[in-house]
């Protein structure tokens, strides 16, 4: 058994496509070296990478395939020899399996009598079969946007390949990637190490020598180092905290080789400056963590990833650069914040007009009035919140577009809006309402706090939907560029997570839209209530085909019958309910008419119609009052009664009226016990 | 020295760097020995206006085709709308970019960069580099690349592309663009906040010191005026459509003549596209100037920026042609 280890060496790789790659070559490598019976069970694969490597390291990989014994068969034994002498068949069959006529048996199946042969196959060394494989692994992967380097355009790759290892333990696999033989030589860290070439002895000691060469190529060792680099730092400012931000501890473990961490600062006065715009700067333009004081607020300081490790005077050095390039940013930001000021959004309502929200639609004014209007709508069937200050919220949310500070830092959209509402005076209601409007970002978001801001959000994001669906912008397959999953996502986030008497109906009636939108929240709803909420499909089939205009109920729903779906009980309804449509389908099919299920005359028929009649008006009750744990509960004593019945009756009778009657009472049976979920739909183990 | 509030922990790195930091021109020096010294010819700005070192016809055309070609230049690049009337100390009206392509790229092109910026005095045991994904792209110019921004301490210093596409033509070979925003490191070696207190040139005698601003700052001043206030609006519309007027009939007649299989060789290569080249080039400086002038609409704005489009690819394509008969 030996270790195997793959370098692929680039040219700096975007920090946001690493991770995944580093997994897809771990995966490629794995299938390739099973599907080639290298390895077995016991192989244990580790992957790695930095920004300028991808590496996996396989340990226990066979040096060579296993022979393989193989039965061949030809043609029927009669057509290959004539009166025992071979003919041309026979000849062509030994020819083509590679063996001498003489080792041609006679095989008898079934069918007949044929010719066969039994071959040896000799496994095929590792170094060899990975010199041909491994190439298309690597080059197959996928990349968000990749590039040719090379004249003559041969590969596309996300950047240049520079160097690449490949070793069985200390022998190189004569490999070429992308024009570059593997060799058993890595590259360290650009400045830390420069341009002498490590040297990896064998494979498992691959990790090892990097790190001798100033390389940490360990992601998750190098997320550690950061983190513990983070609070060390952190505390030579006494009662501060760094401020968690696990997206930008992902990007700078992605950026750096070997990373350390140093603190900065900047004057007090930028303090004056929202929080949100300080650490948008700090966090989006420079990779900084921004830094709480002991009150938990944001303090005067910064935390910045470095690649490299420098003396002290290189710290300081660096430290001054930093906090000089923060501090022409901050000054930007301030003077933006300053010039805006002067121009209160209610002045900016008519510029609007020059910016387009969409070519064919028209500009974010026109989005304006159109937002208004689904508003109005909403705040009729929606009442509670305060509709001046919905309104007033409605007419602005859109102005801070025309801002030079939303113009340099265009993810604070609706955040700045909501500031200058406030620091002009249009009142908290309306403010938040604005500074929320774009809320859930994601899914994983939260919604806005406020009544106002969720209507605003709501009336927005189904007036975009509304009115791209109504230029043909619906998103088809992968493609939606106007993000209107993600739009309608948020609607139903926000009925779902609000308190809103909304449902989807009553929005789709004040966005002004039609089926084709309709059926695209349903689908939505669906994706959130299996994706978000982790609600299996079918109990998601069960509760929607009982409607899900309520989107709040429809959860509930869900919940209760996720909590039974595992019951013996349930089960054995589910199973039934699932029989009565079956059975009424071929009654349809068949044209058997349906009857009164009062003229059911055998025992187990009256029992469970007695039985349904007792239960059917209890469930209703406790259905309507949303407690439908105990209406499933109520439902599943049905079992008896029902297991019964169908044990005992034959329900398709030949005799047309008790078969009429059976089918009344089953029918009644399905609609009287449907309102909750379609128990069909449940998938039964 | 920049003001720094007493209160403030802010600190500068404890001893200034042993000799004087490079000024302005030694910047540029050093730039250029570095590169002629490894095999780049060194260009002279190319002399109509541009936005970007990239559109100068020693980038966007000879780029194009198969032939190799390593080229450096200093060009100044305008950027109307970016003026601040010489009061913001970190925008300029017309910046230097250090412009350099390398076609094809050599395989160390990134270790030549990084000892390009040794050269320049810029120690990097000492300093946090980072080369971050920035792609680049130029719509109007059909041109577009991968790369990096190259991150000194937290400062762009470089923009760094390879270039894919250029006049919506696939290259092959592909070249690596070096951009170096000249203005933004001579800020940094020298240590200075405003970009106008950077050191031009030092007189060798004295030791006494031409700022940028002595050199520029009146030039920044007065084209912001004219850019933001007084540039006459229909007479800039005028001179955009006579431009574009020409351009279109020396590219239809461009067109035909390389289309045409008994044109002779000569004929097809004395065809004047590189002055059509600079037609196109005068478009796209007026529409920033009218732009600036705020005389753009948004709904106009596609079809003009689609109208240069026409005339910067319609050239390249042309160029292209005209290389191979």
């Amino acid at each position: 058994m030996a270790d195997f280890i793959l370098e692929i060496g680039l040219e700096e790789i975007p920090a946001r496509m690493i991770a995944g790659a580093e997994a897809e070559l771990g995966e490629r490598v794995t299938k390739l070296l099973a599907r080639e019976r290298l390895t077995g069970d016991d192989a244990a694969v580790t992957t790695y990478s930095t920004p300028r490597r991808l590496a996996v390291l396989v340990r226990g990989v066979q040096a060579t395939q296993a022979d393989l014994e193989e039965q061949l068969t030809g043609p029927s034994w009669n057509v290959a020899f004539k009166d025992g002498a071979p003919t041309k068949a026979a000849e062509a069959f030994a020819k083509k399996a590679g063996v001498e006529l003489s080792a041609v048996q006679k095989i008898t199946t079934a069918k007949g009598e044929y010719v066969g042969a039994t071959v040896r196959r000799p496994g095929k060394t590792a170094a060899e079969l990975l010199s041909v494989e491994l190439p298309k692994e690597v080059l197959g992967l996928y990349w968000a946007k990749n590039m040719y380097w090379r004249a003559g355009k041969p590969e596309r790759f996300v950047r240049p390949v520079r160097w690449v290892v490949a070793m069985l333990d200390s022998t190189v696999v004569p490999v070429e990637i992308a024009g570059i033989a593997a060799g058993n030589t890595s590259r360290g860290h650009r400045v830390l190490h420069g341009e002498a070439p490590v040297v990896i002895a064998s494979a498992d000691q691959y990790a090892e020598a990097l790190r001798g060469a100033k390389v940490v190529v360990e992601v998750a060792e190098r997320r550690h180092l950061i983190r513990k680099a983070l609070d060390k730092e952190t505390r030579t400012v006494a009662g501060a905290r760094w401020r968690e931000d696990e997206p930008l501890v992902e990007t700078v473990v992605h950026l750096t080789e070997w990373p350390t961490v140093l603190l900065g600062t900047f004057e007090q006065e930028y303090l004056s400056l929202p929080d949100e715009v300080l650490v948008t700067v700090m966090r989006d333009h420079q990779k900084f963590f921004a830094v709480n004081g002991p009150d938990g607020k944001l303090a005067p300081h910064f935390l910045t990833v470095l690649n490299t490790e420098v003396d002290e005077e290189g710290r300081q050095i660096i430290r001054y650069g930093n906090e000089k390039v923060l501090r022409s940013r901050f000054k930007d930001a301030r003077f933006f914040w300053d010039v805006d000021q002067k121009t209160p959004l209610a002045e900016r309502v008519e510029s609007l007009k020059a910016v387009t929200f969409q070519k064919e639609l028209g500009s974010y004014h026109w989005k304006t009035e159109q937002n208004l209007r689904v508003v109005e709508a909403l705040s009729a069937v929606c009442p509670g919140g305060d509709p001046a200050a919905l309104r007033k919220a409605t007419e602005l949310a859109k102005t801070d577009l025309t801002t030079e500070l939303v113009k340099e830092f265009t993810e604070l959209q609706g955040i700045i809006g909501g500031l200058y509402a406030r620091a002009q005076g249009l009142g908290e209601t309306a403010a938040r309402a604005i500074y929320d409007q774009y809320t859930p970002a994601s899914i994983e978001d939260v919604i806005p706090q406020t009544i106002e801001g969720q209507l605003l959000g709501i009336a927005d994001r189904i007036q975009t939907i509304t009115a791209m669906f109504g230029i043909g912008m619906a998103p088809t397959g992968s493609k939606d560029p106007f993000a209107l999953r993600r739009a309608a996502n948020a609607v139903v986030k926000i009925l779902a997570e609000s308190e809103l008497p909304l449902t989807l109906s009553e929005v789709v009636r004040a966005g002004g839209s039609g089926e084709d939108v309709a059926a695209f929240l349903r689908e939505r709803l669906a994706f959130y209530l299996k994706d978000v909420r982790g609600f299996a499909y079918d109990v998601v089939n069960a509760v929607l085909a009982a409607g899900g205009d309520d989107v709040r109920d429809a959860i509930a729903r869900a919940e209760a019958l996720t909590a039974v779906r595992g019951s013996e009980d349930f089960a054995a309804i589910s199973i039934a309910f699932k029989r009565i449509k079956n059975i009424l389908r071929q009654a349809e099919e068949k044209g058997f008419a349906v009857g009164s299920a009062e003229g059911v005359t055998a025992a187990e028929a009256r029992q469970l119609a007695d039985a349904s009649a007792f239960l059917a008006p209890k469930v209703d009750v406790l259905r309507k009052q949303r407690a439908y744990g105990p209406a499933l509960a109520e439902i599943a004593t049905l079992r008896p009664v029902v297991d019964g019945f169908f044990d005992k009756v034959m329900v398709l009778d030949p005799d047309a009226v008790v078969r009429g009657a059976h089918l009344g009472l089953i029918e009644g049976v399905l609609k009287g016990f449907s309102g909750i979920a379609d128990f069909s739909e449940i998938v039964t183990g | 020295m920049p003001s720094v509030s007493s209160s403030s922990v802010v600190s500068r790195p404890a001893a200034p760097p042993a000799s004087s930091p490079l000024t302005f021109q030694e910047l540029l020096f050093r730039l250029q020995s570095f590169w002629a010294e490894r095999g780049c010819i060194l260009q002279q700005p190319y002399d109509v206006e541009v936005g970007a070192g990239t559109m100068a016809p020693e980038t966007f055309l000879r780029v194009l085709g198969p032939r190799p070609y390593r080229v450096g230049y200093a060009q100044p690049s305008r950027r109307p709308a970016d003026g601040r009337y010489g009061e913001n100390p970190n925008r300029l009206f017309k910046h230097t970019q250090f412009q350099l392509i390398l076609k094809p790229p050599p395989v160390n092109v990134q270790e030549l960069y990084l000892q390009s910026l040794e050269a320049i005095g810029i120690d990097l045991r000492k300093h946090d580099l980072k080369f971050e994904e920035d792609n680049w792209e130029w719509p109007a110019g059909g041109a577009w690349g991968v790369g990096w921004q190259v991150m000194l301490d937290g400062l762009e210093i470089t923009q760094f592309t390879y270039f894919q596409q250029c006049g919506g033509l696939d290259l092959d070979p592909i070249c690596a663009e070096l951009t170096y925003g000249l203005e933004r490191i001579a800020a940094f070696i020298q240590d200075v906040d405003s970009l106008y207190d950077v050191v031009w040139a030092r007189d060798p005698e004295t030791g006494a010191a031409v700022k940028y601003g002595d050199v520029r700052f009146e030039e920044e001043l007065q084209f912001s005026v004219y850019n933001f206030e007084t540039a006459d609006v229909p007479r800039l519309w005028e001179h955009f459509n006579s431009y574009e007027a020409e351009a279109k009939s020396l590219l239809e007649k461009a067109n035909a003549v390389l289309a045409d299989e008994k044109a002779a060789a000569a004929e097809k290569k004395r065809f004047p596209l590189l002055p059509t080249y600079e037609l196109a080039l005068k478009c796209s400086n007026l529409f920033n100037l009218l732009d600036a002038r705020g005389a753009i609409s948004v709904t106009e704005r596609v079809g003009v920026i689609a109208r240069i489009r026409n005339l910067a690819v319609g050239v390249a394509k042309a160029y292209a042609l005209q290389q191979v008969s």
